[in-house]
């Protein structure tokens, strides 16, 4: 079929039907219009629906169990209880701890692999030399199974038979004190997610063209001014979607302080905190008001996050040029 | 880029180094512990004074690890195709069409893969019994499509939304239609976003610990990380660690394939000419 460009270029319809869609209800669509929302539809349509169906009763479920008193070790005292549990974790010690050190973690390991991703970015772009080399073995780290990682890591920390304890003056158990574990663990986390932010970044590294790099060097800009001025504002989404993904996973940080703490001497993470109350005290309804708890802080996160980037995040109108 | 002068190659050269060698130490660690005989395993030197192959062969001895094996690759390569198929379409969606509805779709996509998966589990374990999915393929490859699509559909929506109007246009002037338009024209595109989809995607499914424990049992469809629980020490007490490291290694052997083969279309994709200007 033929088309003549006024009747499929879609380009021309007003520029921001959707967020107006109140006023321009009344104007009747046109055949393009009502064409592309059905595709829209359509093309979207087998991810929510799977998305709903594995997730909406799960997840609806963790939200009523945390509105109950429900202990398995006392299942007869189940009780609805309202806000009672939110109280209960918002008012302990144990939560605000585990919350800190979770921010610590996420804050440090995350700004870190920002800056380490972007270099491993342009490495794996640009390097001249041993290039497939090079970027297989960045994304090596992120391919371990991450608790078979991490007691690899326990190993190599634990005086006597691990080469890094041998390192340090004798005597010493990071392991087992705070700061030291939690260092350690930030350690672990940086070499094993530091490809994924890296890749992510080379995936937005990628979208910028070389003409452009090279005709703003012809005009004189300096390697850091095309870094700044060209690269960086390409990149935007990209960072975005980086940065988002990697402080929603860093925020829930499980498997590495699985292993290499358990969460003993306060190293607990928010997750930690939620899996020793489900799983080990089998309290479902503190454990579930952790979870969603854990869930509303990474979603207020998330929010500020998109807000702060404003159209560069996904599903923002962009003008079509 | 076109002259490959010494000078110019030095500087890589040791950036690589660094690189590489920062990546992989503690990969050289885990493979000197899966070669460690089990008297010296605890000996704390980095190389193995004995060498063996006792631990390779201690996992390939039972189907216990072989028949993960096998679950692992199957799942993840299927959850894999599905997701980059079933994200790119939304994605497509997302970035380029205009519908309503959108905006609550993102926003939701996002809030499916904050849920803390400890949390999820067991209501999920509890479904999978209702409707037989429990300890199948199916009922790990649906939980690891679900939880990928949020990261594939915001990768890939990254990458549609940069890819130029008019090439899209002038595959419709020309007489495509929208499909046609997509595969031949925006798909070949956004190759290295699919190619950065399927690894991260990939790379979870592979590794993935907390659904492989709770959704399988037997060898049915217990992937690899699932089976490395089952291993079992000298002692009930003792992390049997040079079998964990030997199986780590293994299971580490095609992930490094898996990308080796495809990192160079990561980037070809738009570098490749089909864009100027």
């Amino acid at each position: 079929m033929t088309t003549q460009p006024g009747a499929t270029s879609v380009a021309q319809a007003p520029p921001r039907p959707q967020i107006r869609a109140g006023r321009r209800a009344k104007a009747p669509l046109s055949e393009g219009a009502r064409a592309e929302r059905r595709l829209g539809w359509l093309l979207c349509a087998p991810a929510v629906a799977l998305m709903v169906a594995v997730t909406a009763y799960p997840i609806g479920y963790a939200i009523w169990l945390s509105l109950q008193r429900y202990d398995l070790r006392f299942p007869a005292q189940r009780q609805f209880v309202g806000l009672a549990n939110y109280a209960t974790v918002l008012g302990n010690r144990l939560w605000w701890t585990a919350f800190g050190v979770t921010l610590f973690i996420t804050v440090v390991s995350v700004a870190v692999e920002l800056v380490l991703g972007m270099g491993l970015a342009m490495i794996m772009r640009w390097a001249l030399v041993g290039r497939g080399a090079v970027r297989t073995a960045i994304l090596v780290p992120y391919g371990i199974v991450t608790v078979v990682a991490a007691y690899s890591w326990q190993y190599a920390w634990t005086p006597g038979t691990g080469y890094l304890a041998n390192l340090l003056p004798s005597g010493g158990a990071p392991l087992t004190e705070q700061w030291p574990a939690i260092f350690i663990i930030i350690g672990a986390e940086i070499w094993k997610t530091t490809p994924f932010m890296a890749l992510l970044l080379l995936a937005g590294l990628s979208l910028v063209p070389e003409e452009l790099l090279r005709a703003a060097k012809v005009d004189g800009a300096s390697g850091w001014q095309r870094f700044t001025q060209v690269i960086l504002p390409l990149m935007k989404p990209a960072i975005l979607v980086a940065l988002l993904f990697r402080i929603l996973d860093a925020f829930r940080i499980f498997d590495n302080i699985f292993i290499l703490t358990a969460g003993a001497n306060n190293t607990r993470s928010v997750s930690i905190l939620g899996y020793d109350n489900l799983f080990t005290a089998l309290n479902l309804g503190v454990g579930s008001t952790i979870s969603v708890l854990v869930f509303v802080a990474v979603a207020v996160i998330a929010f500020v996050f998109v807000k702060g980037f404003g159209a560069a995040a996904p599903g923002q109108e962009v003008d079509r040029r | 880029m076109s002259t490959r002068t010494a000078a110019k190659a030095a500087p890589w050269a040791v950036a690589n180094t660094v690189v590489v060698l920062v990546a992989l130490v503690p990969v050289l660690w885990l493979a000197s512990l899966s070669f460690k005989d089990p008297s010296t395993i605890g000996d704390g030197s980095f190389l193995p004074r004995e060498w063996t192959l006792d631990n390779y062969r201690g996992i390939f001895q039972t189907s216990l690890f072989t028949r993960a094996l096998v679950n692992s690759i199957g799942i993840a390569v299927i959850a894999t195709v599905l997701a980059v198929a079933v994200g790119s379409m939304a994605a497509y969606a997302v970035a380029r069409l205009r519908f309503p509805g959108k905006r609550v779709l993102v926003a939701v996509t996002l809030l499916i893969a904050m849920f803390p998966a400890i949390s999820l589990v067991s209501p999920l374990f509890n479904l999978w019994r209702q409707l037989g999915l429990f300890d199948t393929w199916p009922g790990l490859i649906i939980p690891y499509l679900t939880f990928s699509l949020p990261l594939a559909i915001y990768t890939l929506s990254a990458f549609f939304r940069e890819i130029p109007w008019e090439l899209e246009r002038a595959a419709q002037v020309d007489g495509a239609t929208p499909f046609q338009a997509f595969r031949q024209v925006i798909a070949p595109l956004a190759a290295p976003g699919m190619v950065t989809t399927a690894i991260l995607v990939f790379i979870f499914c592979w590794t993935d610990f907390v659904y492989a424990i709770s959704l399988t049992s037997t060898s049915n469809s217990q992937t690899v990380p699932a089976a490395i629980a089952f291993f079992s020490g000298a002692s009930q007490f003792q992390t049997p660690i040079g079998s964990i490291a030997a199986a780590g290694v293994v299971i580490t052997i095609p992930i490094i394939l898996f990308v080796f083969f495809f990192q160079r279309r990561i980037v070809s994709g738009l570098t490749s000419g089909a864009v100027k200007g």
